[in-house]
């Protein structure tokens, strides 16, 4: 009996390895019993599932992605400083050499997958119905359902890491190395299987947001009257739908070659590995636009809101939005210039990344028009864009470089590329994203966060960010390569990388602040009570803060862009508030349990393809057939919100 | 967002098969076209892998235009747009591939 | 009101065809053809698989020793008309006529079984000579692209039947009416997957 428990410890629990993972196993442990028991204590358990994991509004699962996207980004930036810790000196011996590449893929995966996509999700849930004029998404139930496969797509990503073995080969999971031969734990299969399942998810959420901006908006709403946020959501899901199926095939088929044994990227019968890497970007090059797009419409309203101006260049600034969409599907083999597919191919490609700087620069030069003699104030979504616009410059600058085949010959996958590719994904989509969630987080909770330490933050974070990525730029050049777990001192990279761990740790404190600062801001309210902190121009800010359920107690009519802001200047914003005799009973979507079901039947069925466990992976698939059957014969899913209920709300909101 | 689209109520008024018929003789012509072509021999394998490759096309056109009624819709159609761009990249990606992949292997076209 | 479209009237319209009268019902075939799009793409990039390993055929079986005229052109057949079928049935929906529906939809699944069949006949058939899916990355390419749209046919025919009960239930409303659409348009689509697969799998593999 304890013999079999050994093997079992051992084979899964991976306790035999250390502590590193004594430590995690006890953490969680400890976790999940205090959240356990504080639910039990605080008799949370029934509010935990009517009021969250059942939900079908768009607010509350803005609020469970921007919780869950927060989450992740502090389990990848404790990767990341184990990675830096590892690297700071040559020779150093930190982490063992399978820890690391375990890490720095993990790092990697959770940070692209895990919280750039939940944080961008989050904003557009939160933001784009209020923005529109709609009262939730056009799908609201297909919105749970993208979320927990999300949840539960990242659960089983993270579960890896204390059962059996977390997956070791890069984010980019290149065969043949991920094939079953030279991979043969269960790590890879986590990779494919949890990001897999999130990435259905996502491709929902891409379908229902398209849905929702075409057809939901307010009457009067035009497309060129629509708010930039969600122009750059619109935008940003086109890429989505086309993108994500690609990712989808080339896990797919990844996946049989481990499960069944087939030949697509194996080293015999024809297989061919560069297919695999040639579909994965096929994907992964629109998936950085996917991350980006979205910043770039945060930093549209961020801008003109703070220097109280409208925005300079909107037609120019859709039409650039829409251009970067479609290019970002022709440039995808710029990712592997090094496979050497001849002058033509490499010609083409490179001539289409350096195409995609064009819109992109138009964008720039509009924000920085739009601020020109405008009377900035530094908020704290403000300072996160001004930070962003320097380090948007250097980084499309060596972008460009890299861009350029001949000179990627020599950059590739060296620590160039790493810098430029944080500079692009931490100056570009997190100050987008944190800035997002800092202009609105009024609107999300009703209260502001501490301007304060978030400036502390903001410097930290931003200061640290230069120490360590600028010394990267040279130790590429110097010919450090990526992925790389030690050096040997004669190389002589040891005083900047040592530089370059420093800056990481700052950006580590940086974060710390942000987490003080939004429990100091608990503590401490300011509370929000106009609805409009900022002095802000779109429509959800005509809103009071948080929004009731229902949104909008009378859909209103759009006459202008910035509609909120024109009805301020000219005194009659009284038009966008409801009046008594006009308001009517609403048809909401009821909540379900269903949504949560189907990605609880996806965990088990991931599971137990992950395992070869297929009694376990039968269990789960009948539990997907079964949640999609029953709501393929489901009769009501509305009910009737009575029109006193919301007169009485809006009363006692001071709005009628 | 004007109401409905007009051709949604046209389309609608006749309620006759005849579109059907039209659209499955078409797609039955076109498949016969491609059969006798492919199994003839009757042309070199390159402009006749081409020539395949159209009658395809013209098939979708047959399915979207009289079987999928793809013009209609409530307010415009969006979806339309969104369509042509998926053919334009399904297209994309597959050819390219083709073209980026047949570096050094057997792949010939 | 209602959370779709505050474009639309209150209580739907009166005029148009029923599955597009519900404005609810109306933004779910608009994100049925979004799917689509998506649906799209996901073969799009099997068949730039199958285009880019259709020659890595490692000694094995190839296109033109395997592939049995008769056998697709009759899998060509069952599909294409099982569309037109279909269609029809969309047709009979619009005129309101429910036994009609019914009528053509089971013709329509018994088409499509018919079709499955005859593939899952032809599967059998390669296999037995020694063509499985790890001989060769060709035939772990033929067998994933042509498999994917098989398994797509199949969740059709659950999905019609799925529908077709409910219309027997609830008689065409706004709500069945659009599932019918939406299922047809699925099917549809699937029979234009199919022709690519016969032009450029099968007729594409005889000739060469």
């Amino acid at each position: 009996m304890s013999e079999a428990l050994k093997h079992f410890a051992d084979t899964y629990l991976m306790w035999n390895e250390g502590y590193l993972i004594w430590i995690s196993d006890i953490l969680i442990v400890l976790a999940s019993i205090g959240i356990v028991a504080a639910l039990t204590y605080f008799k949370k358990w029934k509010w935990l599932w009517r009021n969250w994991l059942t939900t079908v509004d768009h607010k509350k699962i803005g609020i469970m992605y921007l919780l869950a996207a927060l989450l992740m980004f502090f389990r990848g930036g404790v990767d990341a400083l184990l990675l830096r810790t590892q690297l700071a000196q040559p020779g150093e011996h930190f982490l063992s050499a399978e820890h690391y590449d375990q890490i720095f893929t993990t790092h990697g995966t959770i940070m692209i997958l895990f919280m750039a996509m939940p944080f961008l999700f989050a904003l557009f849930n939160i933001v784009v119905p209020l923005q529109i004029g709609a009262r939730d998404v056009a799908f609201p139930y297909l919105n749970a359902i993208s979320f927990w496969l999300f949840f539960f797509g990242a659960m089983i990503f993270n579960l890896s890491f204390v059962f059996g073995g977390s997956p070791d080969a890069g984010w980019t999971s290149y065969p043949p190395l991920t094939e079953l031969g030279f991979d043969s734990g269960p790590g890879e299969n986590y990779y494919l299987i949890g990001v897999q399942i999130s990435g259905i998810g996502s491709m929902a959420t891409g379908i229902n947001f398209i849905a929702t901006i075409l057809k939901l908006r307010a009457p009067g709403m035009k497309l060129m009257r629509m708010p930039l946020f969600t122009w750059s959501t619109l935008a940003s899901c086109i890429v989505i739908i086309f993108a994500f199926p690609a990712l989808a095939i080339a896990l797919a088929l990844l996946t049989l070659d481990r499960i069944i044994g087939t030949d697509f990227f194996t080293m015999y019968h024809g297989g061919d590995p560069m297919m695999f890497i040639n579909l994965f970007w096929v994907w992964g090059h629109p998936e950085v636009y996917i991350v980006v797009l979205p910043a770039f419409g945060v930093y549209s309203e961020v801008v003109a809101t703070f220097t109280r101006k409208r925005i300079f260049g909107y037609s120019s600034m859709v039409a650039s939005l829409m251009l970067i969409a479609v290019i970002s599907y022709f440039v995808w083999a710029h990712h592997f210039f090094t496979m050497g597919a001849g002058a033509d191919v490499n010609t083409f490609f490179a001539v289409a990344s350096m195409m995609v700087g064009i819109p992109t620069g138009v964008k720039v030069f509009n924000w920085l028009f739009t601020m020109f003699r405008g009377r900035i104030r530094t908020t704290l979504p403000m300072l996160w864009t001004l930070g962003f616009i320097p380090n948007f410059a250097i980084g499309g600058a060596t972008g460009i470089m890299l861009a350029a085949a001949p000179g990627d010959y020599q950059y590739h996958n060296s620590y160039f590329l790493i810098a430029h590719f944080h500079q692009m994904l931490i100056g570009g989509v997190v100050n987008g994203m944190l800035a997002g969630m800092y202009y609105w987080w009024p609107k999300m909770f009703g209260f502001t966060l501490n301007e304060r330490l978030g400036k502390w933050a903001f410097w930290i974070f931003n200061i640290g960010f230069y120490i360590c990525f600028m010394p990267q730029y040279a130790l590429g050049f110097e010919g450090m390569q990526r992925r790389m777990y030690t050096y040997p001192t004669d190389m002589g990279w040891g005083s900047l990388n040592f530089v370059s761990t420093i800056g990481a740790y700052l950006m580590g404190i940086g974060f710390l602040f942000i987490v003080w600062q939004v429990l100091y801001s608990l503590r401490h309210m300011e509370k929000d009570t106009t609805g409009d902190p900022w002095d802000a121009r779109t429509l959800e800010w005509s809103l009071p803060s948080p929004a009731p359920h229902y949104n909008f107690a009378v859909i209103p009519t759009i006459s202008d862009r910035d509609v909120w802001w024109e009805a301020k200047e000219h005194h009659h914003t009284s038009d966008l508030l409801p009046k008594v005799d006009q308001i009517e009973d609403v048809h909401m979507p009821k909540n379900s349990a269903r949504p949560f079901l189907l990605g609880l039947s996806f965990f088990v069925a991931g599971f137990g393809v992950i395992f070869n466990w297929y009694v376990l992976a039968f269990v789960g698939l009948a539990g997907i057939a079964a949640c999609l059957i029953a709501r393929a014969l489901e009769d009501e899913e509305e009910y009737v919100l009575p029109a006193e209920e919301i007169v009485a709300t809006e009363q006692s909101l001071g709005r009628v | 967002m004007s109401g409905m689209n007009g051709t949604v109520q046209s389309r609608s008024e006749r309620h006759s098969p005849k579109l059907y018929i039209i659209g499955y003789a078409a797609s039955l012509v076109l498949t016969a076209i491609s059969f006798v072509l492919a199994l003839t021999h009757s042309m070199h394998v390159g402009p006749l892998v081409v020539l395949l490759t159209v009658l395809a096309g013209l098939q979708i056109i047959v399915q979207l235009f009289f079987f999928m009624h793809v013009t209609e819709s409530e307010g415009p159609p969006y979806h339309v747009v969104l369509l042509t761009l998926g053919l334009i990249f399904t297209f994309a990606v597959a050819l390219m591939s083709v073209w980026i992949m047949a570096f050094g292997t057997n792949v010939s076209y | 009101m209602s959370i779709t479209p505050a474009s639309a009237s209150h209580h739907g319209r009166s005029h148009g065809p029923l599955e597009y009268r519900d404005p609810h019902q109306a933004v779910k075939i608009t994100g049925f053809w979004i799917f689509l799009a998506t649906d799209m793409l996901l073969f799009g990039c099997l068949f730039a698989t199958y285009l880019v390993l259709r020659t890595h055929t490692d000694g094995g079986p190839t296109a033109a020793h395997l592939f049995d005229v008769p056998g697709f052109t009759a899998e060509t057949f069952a599909l294409l008309t099982s569309s037109f079928t279909g269609g029809l049935a969309t047709l009979a929906m619009r005129n309101g006529n429910r036994k009609w529906v019914m009528i053509w939809m089971v013709l329509t699944m018994l088409l499509g079984l018919t079709f499955i069949g005859l593939e899952v006949q032809e599967f059998v058939a390669d296999v037995g000579q020694g063509a499985t899916a790890h001989r060769s990355a060709f035939l772990s390419a033929f067998y994933t692209l042509v498999g994917t749209h098989g398994t797509h046919v199949s969740i059709g025919l659950i999905w019609m039947l799925l529908t077709l009960i409910q219309i027997a239930r609830r008689g065409l409303t706004a709500k069945t009416a659009r599932k019918l659409f939406v299922v047809n348009l699925y099917w549809h689509f699937l029979d234009v997957v199919w022709v690519f697969i016969f032009t450029i799998v099968y007729l594409s593999g005889v000739v060469m």
